[in-house]
């Protein structure tokens, strides 16, 4: 009874994102739509591989507005991610004066921290746009905290001051996500200032959705199978647990080997394309392989 | 949680329908809970709260359920096993509500309610069988989830609790919620992800040390290459002066382990901090001691599963020889002679243990020897600050050559001593 009209807009979000390619279960969707809704920066936690940057992409491809992303790392700076002045420009417009007259024309240095000498970077770029835009701050958690610190201004007022400028305000609201692989305690004022959402591996039936939602010519028989398969891979303590990503290149590759069923040879083979650490390959070959000789094989119960 | 999260969350709930309990938890849990600890916290509130506060409504108003399975005694038992054990397969939320009230109704009749709730689920969930998959399950009846049982046991819990409110009319005292404290994960391997995301902190941290000092112009070298470079920016001019950075220093660690009775219940969880150091150090040996000690770097290396590096210790170790009891003198000696060839000022020692002697030669001197080599020198000791010194305890002795010691039995501790070396101000309770 729920489901009337009071609860379209969770759902058309929800179906919005489903028809760009990306199925998102209920907290998501919600999530999403109160970013919409609220104006919000949404914080997104999780382990690798989630889909949390291609949550990111797949709203700002369902509200079709362009994506800018930030890509953090350590040792990010002001210049890289907010603006930096175009030192050349300025050089050659002084230059370019001086040569006219005897000197430096007058209001040449007012002149030359204008905002034709600035160089536009990711946050400046969103808040500045004329378009509304979807701002992906990506793995937050790299940076340190001064960077945090100076993301404030521009998640909470979406401000970004310029001392030579004055404040440049947002012109539209952008739709800003943050993810984190929660490799760091985020600072209390940025979570204070975010919609919190976590995302965790999917459930089997929700994970098979994906997959066949992306490798569509896959059979359903062998997509459970492989999708328990990668589910039993997760369950073991490994140094990279394999993403929703490498189940989809999985898929794809067993497609493109013709394979009809996931045995021991076929995963030994192919296994490569999941577990990407040394002596993850050792582990799961022993674990996994092991209970694919034992389980009778896919082929048997559909043959049988 | 602030004001500002208060007014969002106000904001949310304006902007999602009240009807439907998902969006509604699910609203309230994106601006109140910020962290995955706060939401099961959250979670936890939530349920309780607004149980409470619907059964109160509800006895308000003077709102009964109508009895819905009055049939309950004439089923069998065999039978009602049988249908709640479909139910609780199956799994769905209602279902598994109708089963757990079916359950209680047969109970009920039977008059074998003791009226307290916990006592009840229990009695119940026997005379059911329920066994969760993993022991033998009786005959050939498939066996459950753990996880499928613990949901059906909620919904007993709540049910029970339910007719209890109904009985009685009037609401339990609402429990403490000590239960809710952010409780520190027991098992060690529940631990072990803890402890993992501890040292990968420590790692990253130690990597990005030399970056804080990359900035201080004192005592670095002027690149000139790089300096030029960047002069052709302001047209020949060196505005700016380009500094060769610095290289961070490589950690070279050493780490000794006490795996002695005396700190068994720590021990496993050492033993999972350097599982954990392991992952993400490449220069480090490990040494395992009790009487003597053993060095374990390859059986860290060779290994990936922590069981099984904890199993090869107890056996491979060789380090319980005679009578179990710690000699710290003998291990330092040991240690030192072994060692004290690579040790430099650019290495690390981490020892964990109790400083527990046993009543034997403590060779305090020894030690400082190793602490003078080494660069640096840290102490964790699984035992509360309270009890060092007392009894067989010699922490003073070996505290005056270390450049810090910590308590340290909780993840919560290893982080306070990550913030240290690396640099940071510990917590406040540290």
């Amino acid at each position: 009874m729920a489901a009337g009209a009071d609860n379209r807009s969770v759902a058309e979000v929800k179906a919005g994102l489903e028809r760009v390619g990306y199925l998102a279960d209920e907290p998501a969707a919600l999530v999403a739509y109160l970013a919409q809704e609220l104006g919000k920066p949404v914080l997104v936690e999780g382990p690798a591989g989630v889909g949390k940057t291609e949550l990111a992409k797949a709203i700002s491809r369902a509200t079709k507005r362009s994506l800018i992303r930030l890509q953090c790392y350590e040792g990010l700076d002001e210049a890289k991610s907010l603006y930096e002045w175009n030192y050349r420009k300025q050089l050659l417009r002084i230059q370019a004066s001086t040569d006219a007259e005897a000197g430096p024309a007058a209001g040449t240095f007012e002149d030359i921290f204008a905002e034709d000498f600035l160089l536009t970077r990711p946050l400046l770029e969103a808040i500045a746009s004329t378009e509304p835009v979807v701002l992906l701050i990506d793995e937050i958690d790299k940076t340190d905290q001064e960077f945090e610190a100076m993301l404030l201004e521009v998640l909470s007022d979406f401000q970004i001051s310029i001392p030579e400028l004055g404040v440049i305000e947002a012109r539209t609201h952008p739709i800003v996500v943050l993810t984190s692989n929660n490799s760091r305690e985020l600072t209390e004022a940025l979570k204070r200032r975010c919609l919190y959402l976590w995302l965790d591996y999917p459930a089997v039936e929700r994970e098979m959705e994906i997959v066949r939602l992306h490798a569509p010519e896959l059979d359903e028989k062998l997509a459970r199978r492989l999708v328990e398969v990668i589910h039993m891979v997760r369950q073991l303590d490994l140094k990279k647990p394999p993403s929703i990503a490498e189940s989809i290149d999985w898929a794809r590759a067993l497609l493109l080997l013709g394979a009809d069923d996931i045995d021991d040879s076929v995963f030994v083979r192919t296994m490569s394309i999941i577990v990407k650490h040394r002596s993850d390959i050792d582990l799961v070959a022993e674990r996994v392989g092991v209970q694919l000789k034992t389980t009778p094989g896919l082929g048997a119960e559909a043959t049988g | 949680m602030g004001t500002a999260e208060i007014l969002d969350a106000f904001a949310a709930l304006a902007a999602v329908p009240w009807a439907d309990p998902a969006d509604f938890r699910e609203a309230l849990a994106a601006t109140i809970a910020k962290s995955q600890e706060d939401r099961r916290v959250f979670e936890l509130l939530f349920e309780r709260f607004f149980f409470r506060a619907a059964e109160a409504e509800a006895l308000e108003r003077e709102i009964r359920e109508e009895r819905r399975y009055e049939g309950g005694e004439q089923l069998d038992l065999d039978q009602l096993r049988e249908a709640i054990r479909q139910a609780i397969a199956q799994g769905t939320d209602g279902e598994m509500r109708d089963a757990a009230r079916l359950a209680i109704a047969a109970f009920g009749r039977r008059g074998e309610g003791s009226g307290v709730v916990g006592v009840d689920v229990q009695r119940i969930r026997r005379t059911l069988g329920l066994q969760a998959s993993g022991r033998v399950a009786e005959g050939d009846e498939p066996a459950l989830e753990r996880e499928q049982i613990q949901a059906f046991e909620r919904h007993l819990r709540r049910e029970l609790e339910r007719a209890l409110i109904e009985r009685t009319e009037k609401l339990p005292p609402s429990r403490p919620l000590a239960e809710l404290d952010r409780a520190l994960p027991t098992s060690p391997i529940q631990d072990l992800a803890a402890v993992h995301r501890a040292v990968a902190q420590l790692k990253r941290r130690l990597a990005t040390l030399g970056h804080e000092q990359r900035g201080r112009r004192r005592a670095s070298v002027v690149d000139m290459r790089r300096t030029m470079r960047a002069s052709l920016e302001t047209g020949g001019v060196p505005l700016r002066l380009r500094y060769r950075p610095k290289r961070p220093r490589r950690p070279e660690i050493y780490v000794l382990c006490d795996v002695s009775t005396s700190v068994t219940s720590a021990s496993v969880f050492f033993l999972s901090v350097l599982h954990a150091l392991h992952d993400s150090f490449r220069k480090l040996r490990s040494f395992v001691f009790i009487e003597r000690i053993s060095e374990i770097t390859e059986v860290f290396e060779r290994e990936r599963d922590f069981r099984a590096i904890s199993e090869k210790i107890s056996r491979e170790g060789g380090v319980a020889d005679v009578s179990g009891y710690t000699d710290y003198g003998r291990v330092w000696l040991e240690f030192f002679e072994e060692i004290s060839e690579d040790l430099d000022p650019r290495s690390t020692v981490i020892v964990l243990g109790d400083a527990r002697t046993n009543g034997r030669e403590p060779h305090a001197e020894v030690f400082a020897h190793v602490a003078e080599r080494a660069g640096r020198t840290f102490w964790l000791n699984p035992e509360p600050r309270l009890y060092w010194n007392y009894g067989d305890s010699v922490m003073a002795a070996y505290e005056r050559h270390c450049t810090a010691v910590f308590e340290c039995w909780t993840t919560k501790h290893l982080e306070d001593f990550v913030n240290v070396v690396a640099g940071g101000t510990p917590a406040v309770e540290a």
